[in-house]
């Protein structure tokens, strides 16, 4: 019956609130489940199988090719100081130019991406801690100076006190402006990449420097590049170890750096990076071919694996079963948690 | 004073301000800091009603720089509170889009393409062509009687106009003596008017929609409430928020089923079965409020001895003509009166048999106000024991509706077929009401207005009529279409259902007068309200000695309804057409008949926003894509004219509620535009200027018709107040009239509409009143103005007891003041207000005199609510269960299949396809029904070409079971092909478990359903439902069967081109259709 | 000044923004349990908007033509059907395991149909009639308007390089098209998969709230159309009470299932200002079942980018440490 009488004196009893009860009264039976086929039955842990998240909108070879041309060009102006303070001129330019080249790139493929290319400069409209874009872009208008006076004091040689402190200061940065994309990548929902936002950094610093010394094995004469070479080793060790324990701690998540595109990505990078590596500890020294190769391949190989990790999280954002089962386990474990605890 | 920029730099002021991190205040930006909403910035608000359906939601619409910048819902509203639905919401959309035409168009006869042609010269032309076609195709006479009209042109459309402007069209059109003057009203609701109008005295829904939250049940039956009736139905969750149970009852589960607490899925075309069921329940159970039946309805009258039953006649009432189809009705009164129903043969002094003729002639309709006549005093049996009471004749009639038989034909298991009976048994009587809501999905039937009227027979019984939370809500549809029925542009009758006068019965006004007023009741005062709308139209020249000019009204001799008009243009008969806003090529019943009828007229005018379908058949229509027409073969004049939108234009609409509400022109129309006011009026000028001096007799009507109203605004658009007052009527004195009680019969007033006399009180537009409902109580009465005489709740009297008292303190809407003398409460009583419950007539008292204090139903005829008709319906008395025209199953109850004397019409292009045990049958092997979405609104023309609804329901589809599906091997989201016998079409398939098999007389039926909103034009298209539909009508109302009729499905898409056609005569061929297929009584 | 930035409780959204006199937060209430799916929502903040038409296209889910929110569809309703009755008791886990995504994957293809099949004669349907589903028909058809949550923290704005994405004195979040450069970082950002990019137009677009009517004190336009209150509108901690009661009710009327979701300040993102009652998991509607805002792990991100930075400079010049060669 309802609450709400009409009384001579108005109504009485009417509801306050603006809800409307449901059910009730609802006869209770199931209908059997026969063989329905043709009906398309909803599907309880997903809405019609359509992402959960909204995809990045990203071109792949602007944003991955933007990590993979930050990461080189900060590597490399570690590199160019190196070589610059430990006297290997041949290593130092080209690392420096590299940079350079480098950077403008990524810049251009930042800008390239921009919905509203003419408002770039927008970014340096607030600084913001909580954003790793505009960290990012403060960090590159104080780098990308740096690396182009460096580049550019050493092929004219001119001012070179002032070539010494941008060549300082790129390489202080370079390191920075490598690492910082992955929090980018990370600072998202996309659970690839979310869920790597501890290892990701080391991804990508490992990953910049096998590019840095791959351009430079490239690039210097072989009689320079030890550092280049030794450093490809350790940072390709540094790559394996720390995707190995992404991978390992994501979970169900990682699966699409197995499968898929990114699974192929990251297994040609993982290759490439090892067949640079040793090859280049082995032969780089002795064969400029082989330097040139070998360096060749890292620099593949970290393209390969920026656009793994991009790819990667490409697809864990638009299968909606990488961001529902997860926060399901971690909602469950709460309940289970929060049951433990009542009975204790 | 610029400060400088970099102070403006948000860096600068994260450093020197609070927002450290930059996420809030530093970062506004400019455009931010002067952000204004753009209803803040309007030059004026303008109030509006919403142009889509009957709810009549509120409009704000804001103006700026003379354009309109948007619309919204008018929070002060008490029907909508400001919420409007998609559709209401895509008003500004609707009206300035870019969809909207502004140029008038030309097709010459044979024609390809469209020219442009402008506006006066079309204007002239127009003109010109009517008076030439009325001419050529003036009947002065019929067989001998006076018909003085022409069949050679006819008129479409009205319940999208104003009130104002359905007054000037029919006013015109009937001068100029066009008697095929119709509106949506006829496909829509006509079953209504007759079902409540001889249940009730009144056509119109009892109650309105914000009664509904005091409802402790409402049943929801033959509606999609939430669908088509979005805003009203926050009623339904307001009561439901209260405690309600809301029953659905409906062949599909829709959006309403989804907020049911119950839902009982039906056999579509079989609610007189289980609403038979139910009655036969209360009446089994005793569960009927008693005191309520005995003193407020017929229950206790004596019906004549010779009446014989359904139950005596297998299925057949008594007095059925086979030869004619028709029934002669006299033996169904009661016991000691004279029947004065037109409906079928008269006892006194007319041609003894008018049959089919007069039958068609749509009387029933004109019950929309006052019941039929009766004269003398009918026998009563207080105890409601003789054996030929009413109530008796009810229990035998109902007693083979058993709930085996409602499981057996309407396919709901018993069990939930009782849970129905007891939620509404316990939810009536004393402290509780139920509410019925229902609307096409009942009135499409060709037994529609019975549907009607087993639902007021079931209210009555259980005392629900005239009560808070009470009620019949019949949810109409278009936005006036309650408005284009009261003063109608509909052929059978005249404003305020007073009948158009028949030619061989209604010689002169007297005899006009004498066969239909009654004796006891207000419609004994329809003398005053005929003369009064005769002073209206012909104004001085409407004298006594002239009959007031009753002469000058074409005469019926048949039904003219626009089915019947569709026959005529087949038929060469119907010359030139006017479609005022609505789309037969798409909307009407076998929409490919339609189409066929406009290739064969001389001329066409169209008048709408955008090419419809009706406008643009000769071009693209279906038929040439089969090649059945060529272009260059099409004779048809063509004329489009575009309409001016219900912002541009101040009006009236009235809505379900029969509340009358005002629209302000927020702006003139832009380019060609124009309102049908205008139109109207100035067609009727030029008429009139290219008429004057004509010494015709047949010219006469046209020239002395009053037809001179002020003219404003930059285009000369008539005043609409001035149409309004007219239509409110005055005295001699120029006075504006009060009320119906003050229109006079000697000539001294003047009143175009007598129901809606009133609504210019004091000289007042009362429909302009816009008191917020916050201020007022839940009636809303200081809101609009609504027939009759503002009153809210019809027949409020029956919610207090015999003595004046509410019959429970929680349902108290009106109650006797014993000090005061007057009937007192919450709404203005709909009863003569100082008469005491006490009051009894004297024998010899007539007219108003005649109502006792203990009659709560003042326009029937005894004043009581009507269990059983005993005249006004022509297919029976009581209720009764018929198979549809076209159905998979034989009558479990009767041998009679169908209504026996439903209209079936069989030709070439209208073929009917067998039934039941028919061989032939299982080849159309399921059942059909049709419905509307959310977010389109009919035959599509509002909706289909604006981008925000379309996006929403972008293709025409089909819904089926997963069952049905697996049986004929359809895919969810494929196509599907469905075939009758009058064509096929293609849809998307939707497979959904909403659709459920239902277990019917021993095997499985499978309904399909489809939405009918779509047609080939616009910006989203598809193939339209109607295209499969027949025309078979109700014979009360003329409304077609469009609910349930029966194909095929199957996978895939349709033929194109000359393989169409084939296909549906190779489905004719085998399953045996010949033009007797389905016609048998 | 709140302690916490980042992630938890913030009662004083608008306050921690560096608005001074906030006005108290305001937001959204949905009640899915009274929507009647009209869609009223989508078509309101479309004209008010003026939001492009985004696509004729028949999904094949249920009555959803929209498919999701995004940069076009500031308002979506999503309608789930069901083979279960209203009433009753939370649902169980037992309908999981369903394959639902190939059954979805079935729903969104477009079988091209090309040739017509020759007419058969039709065998008699169901005469011999198991007939066992007659009427019995308990299913539901789930409604809800989803929109953006207004975060209390908010990853879109957080990430915003531009402070296009801007919090209100309201506590709502903005984008101001002014300033927007398109750089769609928000995009991935939002755990809800709200925000996105018009592509023709490069910038990032989302509900508003109705900021500008807000500003003059009128009701967002969603809310002020939708005709059965399913959307409401109000202040935030009024809403969470009204919410409270409403769940209580429900679950006093049987329907076990009735729960709230983005209501709670302590979950991951700091609550929604747009919060839901749902009469089934999030997921079922689209919704994530736990989102976290994903700047709560910036601090480490930051930490750990650190690390690796200098761990990048140490181990590149520890490589030219020693014999040159
Ligand atoms: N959104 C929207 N609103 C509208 C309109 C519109 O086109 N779109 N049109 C307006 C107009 S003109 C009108 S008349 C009204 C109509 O309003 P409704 O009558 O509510 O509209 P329909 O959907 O045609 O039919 C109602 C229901 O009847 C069911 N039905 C079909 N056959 C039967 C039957 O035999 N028995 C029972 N019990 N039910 C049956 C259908 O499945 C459907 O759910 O709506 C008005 N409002
Ligand atoms: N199969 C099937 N068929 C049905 C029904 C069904 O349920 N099933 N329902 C029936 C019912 S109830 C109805 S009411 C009909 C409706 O059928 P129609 O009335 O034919 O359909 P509408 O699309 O409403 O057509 C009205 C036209 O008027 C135009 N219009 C609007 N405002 C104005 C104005 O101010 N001036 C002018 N000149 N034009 C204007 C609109 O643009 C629109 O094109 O369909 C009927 N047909
Ligand atoms: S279409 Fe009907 S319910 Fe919708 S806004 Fe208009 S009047 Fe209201
Ligand atoms: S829901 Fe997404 S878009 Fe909305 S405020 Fe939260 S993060 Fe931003
Ligand atoms: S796309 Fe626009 S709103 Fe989104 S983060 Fe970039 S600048 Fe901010
Ligand atoms: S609040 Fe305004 S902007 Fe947001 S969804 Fe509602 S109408 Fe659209
Ligand atoms: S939230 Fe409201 S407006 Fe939106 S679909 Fe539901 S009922 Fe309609
Ligand atoms: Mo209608």
């Amino acid at each position: 019956m309802s609450t709400s009488d009409v009384t001579r004196d108005g109504i009485r009893g009417a509801h306050p609130g603006r809800e409307a009860r449901v059910g009730g009264t609802g006869e209770q039976r199931w209908r059997p489940r026969g063989q329905r086929t043709a009906a398309p039955e909803y599907s309880p842990d997903s809405y019609y199988g359509l992402p959960v998240l909204n995809p990045p909108r990203w071109a792949a070879t602007d944003i991955a090719g933007y990590f993979f041309l930050g990461g080189l060009a900060g590597g490399s102006s570690v590199l160019a100081a190196g070589g610059h303070w430990t006297n290997r001129p041949g290593l130092a330019r080209p690392a420096k130019l590299v940079a350079l080249g480098a950077v403008s790139g990524s810049v251009v493929a930042l800008v390239h991406d921009l919905g509203r290319p003419a408002r770039f400069l927008n970014m340096l409209r607030v600084f913001k801690i909580t954003s790793p874009m505009s960290v990012g872009s403060w960090l590159l208008a104080a780098y990308g100076p740096a690396a182009g006076a460096a580049a550019i004091t050493d092929l004219t040689g001119w001012f070179p006190r002032i070539g010494a402190t941008a060549t300082a200061t790129a390489a202080v940065l370079g390191p920075l402006v490598a690492a910082y994309t992955a929090a980018l990548a990370a600072d998202t929902a996309v659970p690839a990449w979310h869920e790597g936002h501890r290892e990701l950094p080391f991804v990508f610093v490992s990953s910049a420097a096998l590019a840095a010394s791959g351009a430079s094995m490239i690039a210097a004469p072989t009689a320079q590049t030890g550092p280049a070479r030794r450093a490809a080793v350790l940072a390709a060790a540094g790559e394996l170890a720390a995707t190995a324990r992404m991978e390992r701690r994501m979970g169900m998540v990682a699966e699409p750096y197995r499968t898929g595109w990114g699974g192929r990505l990251m297994k040609a990078a993982k290759a490439l990076t090892v067949a640079g590596a040793v090859g280049g500890a082995l032969l780089g020294r002795r064969s400029r071919v082989a330097a040139g190769v070998c360096g060749a391949a890292l620099l593949v190989g970290s393209a390969c694996t920026r656009f793994g990790v991009f790819h990667a999280g490409m697809e864990s954002a638009r299968d909606p079963k990488y961001t529902v089962e997860p926060q399901r386990a971690r909602v469950r474990e709460r309940a289970a948690r929060a049951a433990e605890e009542n009975v204790a | 004073m610029a400060t400088p920029r970099w102070l403006d730099w948000p860096v600068f002021r994260q450093l020197t301000g609070p927002d450290r991190l930059g996420r809030g205040a530093a970062a506004v930006s400019r455009e931010t800091e002067s952000l204004r909403p753009r209803v803040a910035t309007a030059d004026k608000v303008s109030k509006s009603i919403c142009p889509y359906c009957a709810v009549g939601c509120g409009q704000n619409v804001y103006v700026q720089d003379g354009r309109v910048t948007h619309i919204e819902g008018d929070p002060d509203s008490p029907v909508s509170r400001g919420r409007l639905c998609p559709k209401g919401s895509a008003s500004l959309q609707l009206t300035t889009g870019s969809s909207r035409r502004h140029e008038v168009l030309y097709r010459r006869p044979y024609g390809t393409e469209w020219e442009p042609l402008d506006l006066e010269t079309a204007m002239d032309m127009v003109a010109e062509r009517v008076i030439r076609t009325r001419r050529e195709n003036w009947q002065e006479e019929v067989d001998g009687s006076r018909t003085r009209r022409t069949l050679g042109i006819a008129s479409l459309g009205g319940a999208t106009l104003d009130n104002e402007e359905n007054y000037l069209i029919k006013k015109l059109f009937t001068a100029l003596g066009i008697v095929q003057v119709e509106n949506q009203a006829r496909v829509c609701h006509s079953s209504t008017v007759a079902g409540l109008g001889t249940s009730f005295g009144r056509g119109g829904g009892t109650t309105y929609l914000q009664d509904l939250q005091h409802s402790d049940c409402i049943i929801i039956e033959g509606s999609n409430f939430a669908e088509a009736h979005p805003v009203g139905f926050q009623w339904v969750m307001e009561a439901k928020a209260r405690g309600a149970t809301v029953i659905h009852v409906d062949p599909r589960f829709s959006r309403t089923s989804a907020l049911a607490d119950l839902y009982v899925p039906i056999r579509a075309g079989t609610d007189i079965a289980f609403l038979g069921g139910i009655i036969n329940h209360v009446l089994s159970t005793g569960k009927y409020f008693h005191d309520y039946v005995v003193n407020y309805t017929n229950a206790a009258m004596l019906v004549h001895e010779d009446f014989q039953d359904t139950e005596d006649l297998d299925g057949l009432f008594g007095g059925f003509d086979r030869e004619d189809g028709t029934y002669d009705v006299d033996s169904w009164q009661y016991e000691g009166v004279r029947v004065a129903s037109a409906a079928g043969k008269r006892s006194v002094d007319e041609p003894r048999h008018p049959g089919r003729d007069m039958q068609s002639s749509g009387h029933p309709e004109s019950h929309g106000f006052g019941g039929p006549a009766l004269h003398g005093e009918p026998l009563r049996d207080e105890t409601l024991q003789h054996p030929r009471c009413v109530f008796q004749v009810l229990r035998r009639h109902y007693a083979r509706y058993t709930p085996e038989m409602v499981e057996q034909v309407c396919g709901i298991p018993r069990e939930k077929f009782l849970r129905v009976c007891e939620e509404i048994t316990s939810n009536s009587g004393r402290d509780r009401t139920t509410a019925f809501a229902y609307a096409v999905g009942w009135t499409q039937h060709s037994v529609g207005a019975q549907y009607i009227r087993a639902a007021s027979i079931l209210q009555l019984l259980l005392g629900n009529i005239g009560r808070p939370g009470g009620g019949i809500l019949a949810l109409r549809g278009h936005a006036s279409i309650q408005g284009s029925s009261d003063i109608p542009t509909l052929f059978d009758l005249l404003p305020g259902y007073i009948p158009m006068p028949h030619a061989h019965l209604h010689e002169d006004l007297n005899h006009f007068i004498s066969s239909d007023a009654a004796d006891k009741g207000y419609w004994a005062n329809m003398r005053a309200y005929v003369v009064s709308l005769l002073k209206a139209w012909w104004g001085p020249a409407a004298t006594e000695e002239n009959d007031y000019c009753f002469d000058y009204l074409p005469r019926l001799t048949g039904g003219h309804s626009t089915y019947d008009t569709v026959m005529a243009q087949r038929d060469g008969i119907c010359r030139g057409y006017f479609l005022l806003g609505e789309n037969p090529a798409v909307g009407s019943a076998n929409s490919r008949m339609q189409r066929l009828g406009m290739a064969n007229l001389d001329w066409l005018v169209v008048r709408d926003f955008s090419l419809i379908e009706s406008a643009t058949w000769w071009q693209d229509g279906p038929e040439i894509e089969t090649g059945e027409l060529r272009s260059t073969e099409i004779g048809t004049e063509v004329f489009f004219f575009p309409a001016a939108a219900h912002i541009e234009k101040s009006g009236s609409f009235t809505n379900t509620n029969r509340l009358l509400q005002w629209k302000h022109q927020a702006k003139e129309p832009d380019g060609e535009a124009r309102s049908d006011m205008w139109f109207i009026y100035h067609l009727g000028r030029r008429i009139r200027e290219r008429l004057a001096g004509s010494t015709e007799p047949m010219d006469r009507p046209i020239l002395d018709l009053t037809w001179d109203y002020p003219l404003e605004g930059t285009l000369g658009d008539p005043n609409a107040e001035a149409v309004l007052a007219e239509i409110n009527g005055w005295d001699a004195e120029g006075r504006p009239l009060s009320g119906y009680d003050d229109i006079r019969d000697d000539g001294s007033t003047s009143c175009g509409c007598w129901i809606y006399c009133g609504v210019y009180q004091d000289g007042v537009n009362q429909a302009a009143r816009r008191r917020p409902h916050r201020e007022q109580n839940w009636t809303g009465s200081e809101w609009g103005w609504a027939w009759p005489q503002n009153r809210r709740t019809l027949y409020s009297r029956a919610s207090a007891d015999p003595e004046g008292r509410p019959w429970s303190e929680r349902k108290a809407l009106v109650w006797w003041d014993e000090e005061a003398g007057r009937w007192t409460g919450h709404d203005s009583i709909d009863f003569i207000a100082d008469r005491p419950p006490s009051y009894r007539p004297a024998p010899e008292a007539r007219g108003v005199e005649a109502i006792s204090g203990v009659d709560p139903f003042i326009m029937q005829a005894d004043g009581k609510g009507w269990l059983y008709t005993p005249a006004g319906l022509v297919d029976g008395p009581l209720p009764t269960h018929y198979e549809p025209q076209e159905s998979p199953f034989p009558n479990l109850l009767y041998p009679q299949q169908r209504n026996p004397v439903r209209l079936a019409n069989s030709r070439e292009d209208n073929r009917y396809q067998p039934s039941g045990d028919e061989p032939g049958a299982e080849v159309y092997p399921y059942v059909v029904t049709t419905y509307r979405l959310t977010e389109h609104f009919t035959a599509g023309g509002m909706t289909r070409w604006q981008p925000y609804l379309a996006e929403l329901q972008p293709e025409f589809f089909c819904e089926v079971s997963p069952e049905l599906a697996e049986e004929r091997g359809l895919e969810h989201h494929g196509w599907a092909t469905i075939v009758t016998a009058r064509n096929a079409i293609e849809a998307r398939v939707v497979v959904t478990d909403r659709m459920t098999p239902l277990f019917v007389q021993g095997r499985t039926v499978h309904q399909i359903g489809m939405p009918y909103h779509w047609g080939p034009n616009g910006y989203t298209t598809g193939d339209s439902a109607n295209e499969l539909s027949s025309i078979t009508l109700d014979p009360n109302a003329h409304i077609q069967e469009v609910k349930a009729w029966t194909a095929d499905i199957r996978p895939g898409r349709r033929p194109r081109g000359a393989a169409l056609r084939r296909y549906v005569e190779d489905y004719r061929r085998r399953a045996g259709v010949t033009e007797t297929t389905g016609t048998e009584a | 000044m709140p302690t916490n930035q980042f992630s938890g409780p913030d009662p004083h959204v608008a306050a921690s923004a560096g608005h001074r006199d906030a006005p108290p937060r305001y937001g959204f209430f949905t009640d899915t349990s009274v929507c009647i799916g009209c869609k009223a929502c989508e078509v309101a903040c479309k004209e008010w908007n003026a939001i492009p038409e985004d696509g004729l296209e028949l999904t094949g889910m249920s009555f959803d033509n929209t498919g999701r929110l995004g940069a076009d569809s500031w308002r979506h309703v999503a309608f789930v059907e069901q083979r279960k009755p209203l009433v009753g008791p939370p649902p169980d886990e037992s309908h999981r395991g369903v394959d639902a995504l190939a059954a979805a994957a079935q729903g969104v293809t477009v079988p091209e149909q090309g040739g017509w099949p020759a007419p058969l004669v039709p065998e008699q349907p169901g005469r011999g009639g198991d007939g066992g589903s007659a009427g019995d028909t308990d299913l539901r058809w789930l409604m809800a308007s989803d929109v953006c949550k207004h975060c209390t923290h908010a990853a879109c704005l957080d990430v915003c390089p531009t402070g296009s994405l801007f919090r209100t004195e309201f506590g709502t979040v903005v984008v101001q098209e002014d300033i927007c450069n398109g750089c769609g970082y928000c995009v991935p950002a939002c755990p809800y998969g709200v925000i996105d990019q018009r592509p023709d137009d490069g910038r990032a677009w989302k509900c508003t709230l109705c900021y500008d009517r807000v500003g003059v004190g009128m009701e967002p336009a969603c809310a002020k159309a939708c005709p059965t209150d399913s959307i409401q509108f109000g202040e935030l901690d009024e809403l969470r009470e009204r919410a409270a009661a409403r769940v209580e009710q429900l679950h006093g009327d049987g329907v076990g299932s009735a729960r709230l979701y983005g209501h709670d300040p302590e979950d991951g993102v700091g609550g929604d200002g747009a919060f839901f009652l749902l009469l089934d998991e999030p997921e079922v509607y689209g919704l994530p079942p736990d989102p976290v805002v994903t700047t709560r792990d910036l601090p480490r991100m930051w930490a750990h980018v650190g690390v690796a930075a200098a761990t990048m400079l140490g181990g590149l010049a520890a490589m030219f440490v020693g014999r040159r060669s």
